[in-house]
């Protein structure tokens, strides 16, 4: 009987926290169907409001899906010879770069911001361009590629590997080629989809460099909020849970495969 | 291919003096063995030869006729097996065994009819397609032997290629493999760090202590001659008698011995199969342990020089652990030596 009394109460818990997480996105999303928040659920369901997002905001949409796309080439492109470079050449001079990579993880995204407004704002052609945003997401990024680049190559003993290929007649770019990025790849896919994730949805950052012209998915999520009908605010949250959720998901499916490998 | 060091040294820049100048030649075909304790020099001279580490100013590297003391690795043309095997985890078996020859840039056809030709004399055509990561051992240690082959390098360098296994199977793998080097009729280097492995497969051993090659020579002759008493130690497990010579008679703890010559000045040494159990032995000593090995005993006796001494004995009945027993040692199997002030 007591048993039975602790499982129930367990299970109460258990059903209360999910409730906790689970009611305001039900509701969210419910208010983003409903046709009219304020009479309930009873004035009926309806995708219009999710149309009106997609009418208001594609641009949005679609930019943040290219700055994420870049932000990932851009970090793929800098973060796996960086990555590379700090495994192979593990010292403290290595630990100190790895370190000052990583500033970005610990500073205010608004300060790093300010400091980019600051150094570049009277660029005027560069400031009132997508890249411009972009230049932010990377520096903000950037860590979480290198982490998970570095994480896979130093589980394996790449010095001895190259040396291998090496004696075999394959040049420095040769063992670049099919020796380390092949074996860093789960950490590369790991990295890639943390940054996609990101990227698509920081907002201290892009809320500081975006301009009216420039709105990135979670900046005008904040416009829509401030300016719309609650219906298009919550049809929105929809929207973007559509887009992140199977991308979260991706994240954690990788970075699991990447530490069964460097394991 | 003949290869030729003069005067090869590497001193890190630390000052550690890893490879005093050496001086070394190895005819075409032969398979040599660099044998010492860890930290002697042997694995950075190999590496050395290899091309993964630079030796100092002043030292030359000759294949055959080419001076190749300033090229790169990936332009000796040597094989190389590494101890923990460095196969490419992302790449199958076979395509490990063609990486060499991919870089040859050898057309597709030359290139899969190479590998299966590997594969069949290394017997791993059942293993093919299989992963690295899904290989033993054994079969690891045999796909990198394939893979520095495949690309038919001219000189093959092994760095402790049988160290990674499990004793019992260290031993098969042994004797396969000095029967696979002769197959490939190839000019092999191969470091150790043990005995047997050097004198199982090795044409000539080149014993290295401190940096440098104190005696190189066939098996036979550093088990039966060393000059020094660190080959004699360390090839066979010689043992010291120290007593006082007196001329040619020797004054131990346990006993007199007469020695082939005057014995001034140099330090004596018996190895544990020539100390023979017997009643009319001049020496005499008390039995400390005694293990069985099957085809003999191997037992220790205190009380004949400072140390204990070992004595292989083959008969049925050993004697046992307290007893007092004789022994006897031919004169010719007692080796002088120089004494060292420093016996590493």
């Amino acid at each position: 009987m007591l048993r039975s009394k602790t499982k129930m109460l367990q299970l109460a818990v258990t059903l209360l926290a999910c409730a906790f997480l689970f009611v305001p996105i039900v509701m969210s999303v419910l208010a983003g169907l409903t046709a009219n928040y304020f009479q309930g659920v009873s004035s009926g369901l309806t995708l219009k409001w999710v149309f009106e997002v997609w009418e208001l905001y594609a641009n949005s949409i679609f930019l943040s899906m290219g700055i994420a796309f870049a932000c990932l080439i851009c970090t793929v492109i800098i973060g796996v010879p960086a990555a590379y470079g700090l495994a192979r050449h593990p010292g403290w001079m290595s630990r100190m770069l790895e370190e000052f990579i990583s500033l970005p993880l610990a500073i205010p995204g608004l300060a790093l911001a300010l400091a980019l407004l600051q150094l570049y704002g009277s660029m005027q052609g560069f400031r009132a361009s997508w890249t411009f945003i972009l230049v932010g997401h990377v520096l903000y990024t950037l860590p979480f590629m290198v982490r998970s680049i570095l994480a896979v190559l130093a589980s394996m003993d790449l010095k001895t590997l190259e040396e291998g290929a090496a004696s075999l007649g394959a040049s420095p770019w040769q063992r670049f080629r099919d020796i380390v990025v092949p074996n860093a790849m789960p950490g590369i896919l790991a990295g890639a989809l943390t940054v996609v994730t990101l990227s698509i949805g920081e907002f201290n950052l892009t809320w500081m460099l975006h301009t009216p012209y420039l709105k990135t998915l979670p900046v005008g999520l904040a416009d829509s909020y401030a300016s719309m009908r609650l219906e298009i605010a919550s049809a929105y949250t929809l929207v973007f849970f559509i887009l992140i959720v199977p991308l979260l998901m991706a994240m954690q499916w990788a970075s699991a495969r990447a530490q069964r490998i460097a394991k | 291919m003949t290869l030729r060091l003069t005067h090869t040294a590497k001193t890190y820049p630390d000052g550690t003096k890893a490879l005093l100048p050496t001086e070394l030649s190895v005819c075409k075909g032969e398979i040599v063995s660099l044998l010492g304790p860890s930290g002697c020099g042997k694995t950075t001279l190999l590496r050395i030869i290899a091309g993964l580490e630079t030796p100092d100013a002043g030292s030359d590297i000759w294949f055959d006729d080419d001076n190749v003391t300033a090229l790169a690795v990936e332009d000796r043309q040597v094989g190389m097996v590494f101890q923990s095997y460095a196969l490419f985890p992302n790449m199958s078996v076979r395509a490990n065994i063609g990486y060499g020859l991919k870089m040859q840039k050898l057309p597709k056809a030359e290139i899969d009819a190479r590998v299966t030709e590997v594969l069949e004399m290394c017997q791993l055509q059942p293993f093919a397609s299989r992963a690295i990561t899904a290989l033993s051992g054994g079969q690891r240690q045999r796909v990198a032997l394939a893979r520095a082959i495949a690309p038919r390098p001219r000189l093959l360098l092994l760095d402790e290629p049988l160290s990674a296994l499990d004793a019992s199977l260290r031993e098969s793998l042994r004797d396969e493999l000095a029967v696979l080097l002769r197959e490939f009729d190839i000019t092999a280097i191969f470091v150790t760090h043990d005995q047997d492995e050097a004198m199982a497969i090795a044409d000539r051993v080149a014993v290295m202590s401190h940096g440098r090659v104190v005696q190189s020579g066939s098996p036979e002759e550093l088990y039966r001659n060393p000059t020094s008493s660190f080959v004699a130690g360390f090839v066979g497990n010689a043992m010291a008698l120290s007593g006082k010579a007196d001329g040619t008679t020797l004054h131990l703890e346990g006993g007199t011995l007469t020695l082939p010559s005057d014995g001034a000045g140099q330090t004596v040494y018996v190895r544990a199969e020539d100390v023979r159990i017997e009643e009319s032995g001049p020496l005499r000593g008390k039995v400390e342990a005694v293990t069985f090995l099957g085809t003999h005993y191997r037992v220790v006796i205190s009380g004949v020089t400072s140390g204990a001494i070992a004595s292989i004995h083959s008969g049925q009945i050993a004697p046992k652990v307290g007893d007092f027993v004789n022994m006897s040692i031919n004169p010719e199997a007692l080796m002088l030596l120089p004494t060292e002030a420093d016996v590493a």
